[in-house]
């Protein structure tokens, strides 16, 4: 008798790269796993044993070593090894051992060749010897994914099952009881072999139908049935199904075509799951698309904050599917652009139209396009030059309050240097912001500019786009201009170094010293932000985005040939770094931030991490060498 | 609630002397040949003991009442767990199902009349744990009922000696000095069902009642058991009952 290893084979097909097989494949492993237990601190891998199986993880955690005994990964709950040496000489070359109380499953080699063989993506993943260019190529290819994604990826739990005689009342409890929204309808097995299943014991059932919540309004309220009639005699005879194996992409269609919310997911003929409508949206939200226009429909502020779980969804599955940091920068952007432009409609609808013209401005890594998911907010507000303060000022601290307080309602913190418009500094007119720029740029000292380098990263988005433009004119044709500008901006930019590296599981200082952890923002991106600024303000670009500054740069003579490439390169790689991080943060329940900590870090990345590092510092000299502060001419 | 007899405690005994007198008085070839396979001597580290899972699902809780219908085997040893060769059977309890337990257990009178009866798989059965330590969680229901459901088909019944997760589970913690001391407190015991014991070991909880996870269950729970607070170089005599 075929005996269906359901527990083992849902499970394993959560994880990559699992999650792609057919149930066929998922099956073939599923018949030949062996399992084995192993107490913490125990070996799982011993250096050049023979090895035969690709063990996976089915609870616990692992650690995985190189032969000199530095750590080289640490594995949890779905995840595998041992497909390095199965691939090559059957030698161990990294030993495992297990750092909690570990659940193996090993999956032996026949099985492993089979789905190298018969499934590319399968192939891939275990195969990372192939350039890392070529398999992201390939990746873009598959932009939609909704139709390699099978369905039975977005099925998180076994579907409520409920007889037909079970009253509506008792179902109703079940499926709330389940937080479900709709209950399948089963009937013992009366000789009609469509929908029939056995369940776990044997038993043969008959699916009758699907009985969703709004049935519970249409077919049970609406007509005034008793809540005690039989969910047998009202359920929804007409039962659409679709297969574990079928893909987002067909699920979609066939609740398009019948026109129900409610899918069933079978494997073979038993139900493992139901989908609603709403899961695959929600699935197909990597565009950001769909949160946009949900953030332009919301009325309230608590309406905009209730959002703030998708946008992390949205960041995770952005980064979890290759996109560039470039691609994640403005789409976490655009999303916190819409949620400020909302909040000042509503603003506007509570207090009333503005008394005189306005610009919201935003700054920082919002004006550059560059938002990742651990940001707080930096705005301010250029008023019209009509702004009588008496008259004026209560609407705009009051329309500013009700935006930063929202903003930091949908998880956009409050500024902790106060660059918000709440500030009666950054709450000023057209004029007194240029007064600001001209002294900023006229008078510099390297102390005024820390607190104020923010602002010369800025965009308009909301009211008079022109206000921001001015000032945006205004920077890039003085800021070139003044040597001693640019000399105060990049010795503060040389406050901030990079490390020198990773060793073991400390971050390695260039003195020497070990540190635990690194924090990307302080000692990569932000530093090299700051660097890029300057030679941007030095050859009058009015490029906000750092990519679009560096190709602006490369127009010039400023920098070396191939340096521009460089550096757009090591900061693609520290922003996807600490992007990748923040996702991980998040996948495992914990406050994404900016640190890194190098245990977390992978081989090929701490590679790379460390020649970013050093493109970084070598660009750090050429900027103290390429802008000197000019001392003779302070003095006469 | 449907309680359990008290049973006749089987104790320490002499295994070997059991299997061989057995072997020499059975009449039912295929029970013979059963007890003429050896079984390892009491002696044998647990690390080189051949095993096997096993797990019966039944109408009730009463032997004499109710009956098989399934069972599922899984061979396993301390390292491996050998879920290629696992069995599972679907069995016909052939007693009248009381209504009560058509209730308990979702079993009806049109599958009973599907599936074979016990005597069909019995050969298979009995192939599969000849020379296998048997590892059950709680034995007084596996005991029980293969032993009745044997001696009703074959005239003669079966018994083995078998490790028991659940009673291991028990010396630990029901019949230790704290956990004495916590039911003097008024304490509930410490559940040692399946699930629960799973659990002190870190091991995921699998879905219930079917006997071949069952089985799997109660092998893992083993292997945790043995890695936790024995050792593989334990004899077989200070585990098996």
């Amino acid at each position: 008798m075929d005996v269906e290893l359901l527990e083992i084979r849902q499970f394993m097909g959560q994880f990559p790269p699992f999650d792609g097989l057919s149930d066929e494949l998922l099956d073939a492993i599923a018949e030949r796993v062996e399992v084995s237990y192993f107490k913490t601190g125990s070996d799982i891998l011993v250096v050049n044993d023979t090895i035969n199986e690709l063990c996976f993880i089915r609870s616990g955690a692992v650690e995985v070593y190189r032969r000199k005994g530095e750590l080289y990964n640490r594995l949890g709950e779905g995840d595998i090894f041992g497909h390095f040496s199965l691939l090559r000489n059957h030698k161990v070359r990294f030993p495992a051992q297990a750092i909690e109380d570990t659940l193996i499953y090993f999956i032996p080699k026949d099985v492993f060749q089979r789905l190298c063989e018969e499934d590319d993506d399968f192939a891939d993943f275990v195969e990372l010897e192939r350039p890392r260019l070529e398999t992201a190529a390939e990746q873009q290819k598959k932009s939609n994914d909704m139709i390699v994604t099978r369905i039975r990826k977005l099925v998180t739990r076994y579907p409520v099952m409920v007889e037909a005689t079970t009253s509506l009342q008792q179902a109703a409890q079940q499926v709330s009881d389940a937080q479900a929204s709709a209950a399948i309808v089963i009937k013992q097995y009366a000789g009609n072999p469509r929908y029939s299943f056995q369940d776990s014991e044997g038993k043969t059932w008959h699916m009758v139908g699907i009985f969703t919540d709004s049935d519970f309004r249409t077919r049970v309220v609406a007509e005034g049935l008793s809540s005690q009639t039989p969910i047998g005699d009202v359920a929804s005879p007409h039962l659409i199904t679709v297969q574990s194996d079928a893909s987002v992409y067909e699920a979609m269609l066939t609740m398009l075509r019948n026109n129900v919310h409610h899918l069933p997911v079978l494997y073979r003929q038993r139900p493992v799951g139901v989908v609603h409508l709403s899961d695959i949206i929600r699935y197909e939200t990597h565009s950001g698309l769909y949160l946009v226009s949900n953030i332009f429909n919301q009325s309230s502020v608590q309406g905009l904050a209730r959002l703030a779980p998708d946008v992390r969804a949205s960041f995770v599955r952005m980064v979890q599917e290759d996109a560039n940091s470039q691609m994640v920068g403005s789409a976490l952007s655009t999303i916190g652009r819409s949620f400020t432009r909302r909040l000042l409609e509503l603003a506007e609808a509570e207090l009333g139209p503005p008394p005189v013209p306005y610009c919201f401005m935003v700054n920082g890594s919002m004006a550059r396009n560059e938002q990742s998911i651990v940001t707080d907010q930096d705005n301010a507000l250029i008023l019209s030059d009509d702004f009588v303060p008496e008259e004026h000022d209560a609407y705009f601290y009051a329309l500013a309050k009700f935006v930063s307080d929202g903003l930091d309602a949908c998880g956009y913190t409050y500024c902790k240097g106060d660059i918000m418009a709440t500030n009666t500094q950054w709450r000023q007119p057209l004029s007194v912001w240029k007064s600001y720029f001209e002294d900023w740029i006229s008078n510099p000292t390297p102390k005024k500019l820390l607190q104020s380098s923010i602002f010369f990263d800025l965009d308009s988005i909301y009211g008079e786009d022109h206000f921001v433009e001015t000032l945006q004119d205004l920077i890039a044709s003085r800021a070139a201009e003044s040597p001693l500008f640019l000399a105060a901006m990049a010795r503060n930019a040389l406050g901030r170094t990079p490390p020198l590296g990773f060793f073991r599981t400390f971050v390695m200082e260039k003195d020497g010293k070990h540190n635990n952890s690194i924090n990307l923002k302080r000692r990569g991106t932000a530093p090299m932000v700051d660097l890029v600024r300057i030679h941007a303000l030095a050859c009058g670009s009015k490029a906000q985005n750092t990519f679009q500054r560096l190709n602006d740069i490369n127009h010039t003579q400023l920098l070396a040939t191939g340096v521009s490439d460089k550096l757009s390169y090591a900061f693609e790689f520290l922003c996807m770094s600490r992007l990748r991080h923040q996702m991980i943060d998040i996948q495992e329940d914990r406050a994404p931030d900016n640190n890194i900590e190098p245990e977390n870090v992978e081989d090929s990345e701490r590679h790379t991490l460390k020649d970013a590092f050093q493109v970084l510092s070598n660009a750090q000299k050429f900027l103290k060498f390429r802008y000197p502060m000019p001392a003779q001419r302070q003095r006469t | 609630m449907r309680g359990i007899r008290p049973r006749q405690k089987v104790t320490q005994a002499d295994w070997a002397g059991y299997m061989a007198q057995r072997a020499g008085s059975a009449k039912d070839p295929d029970i013979k040949r059963f007890f003429s396979a050896p079984l390892p001597a009491p002696d044998t580290p647990i690390a080189d003991v051949p095993m096997v899972a096993l797990d019966v699902e039944t109408t009730g809780l009463d032997e004499r009442r109710h009956a098989i219908v399934s069972i599922g085997v899984v061979p396993f040893t301390l390292n491996r767990i050998k879920l290629a060769k696992r069995r599972y059977w679907v069995v016909n309890p052939s007693r009248p199902l009381a209504e009560t337990s058509i209730a308990f257990h979702h079993i009806t009178h049109s599958e009973v009349a599907e599936a074979p009866d016990l005597d069909v798989v019995l050969n298979e059965l009995l192939e599969m744990l000849a020379g296998h330590l048997v590892v059950v969680h709680f034995r007084n229901i596996e005991r029980p009922f293969l032993d009745a459901a044997i001696q009703d088909r074959r005239g003669e019944g079966v018994m083995f000696p078998m490790i028991d997760t659940m009673s291991l589970e028990a010396r630990m913690h029901r019949q230790t000095l704290w956990a004495r001391f916590r039911r003097w407190l008024g304490r509930p015991p410490v559940s040692i069902r399946l699930n629960a014991s799973r659990e002190r070991y870190g091991l995921p909880s699998y879905q219930g009642h079917h006997a071949l996870t069952d089985a799997l269950a109660t092998a893992e729970l083993l292997q945790a058991q043995i890695a936790t607070h024995y050792r593989p170089d334990t004899p077989l005599k200070d585990i098996w009952c």
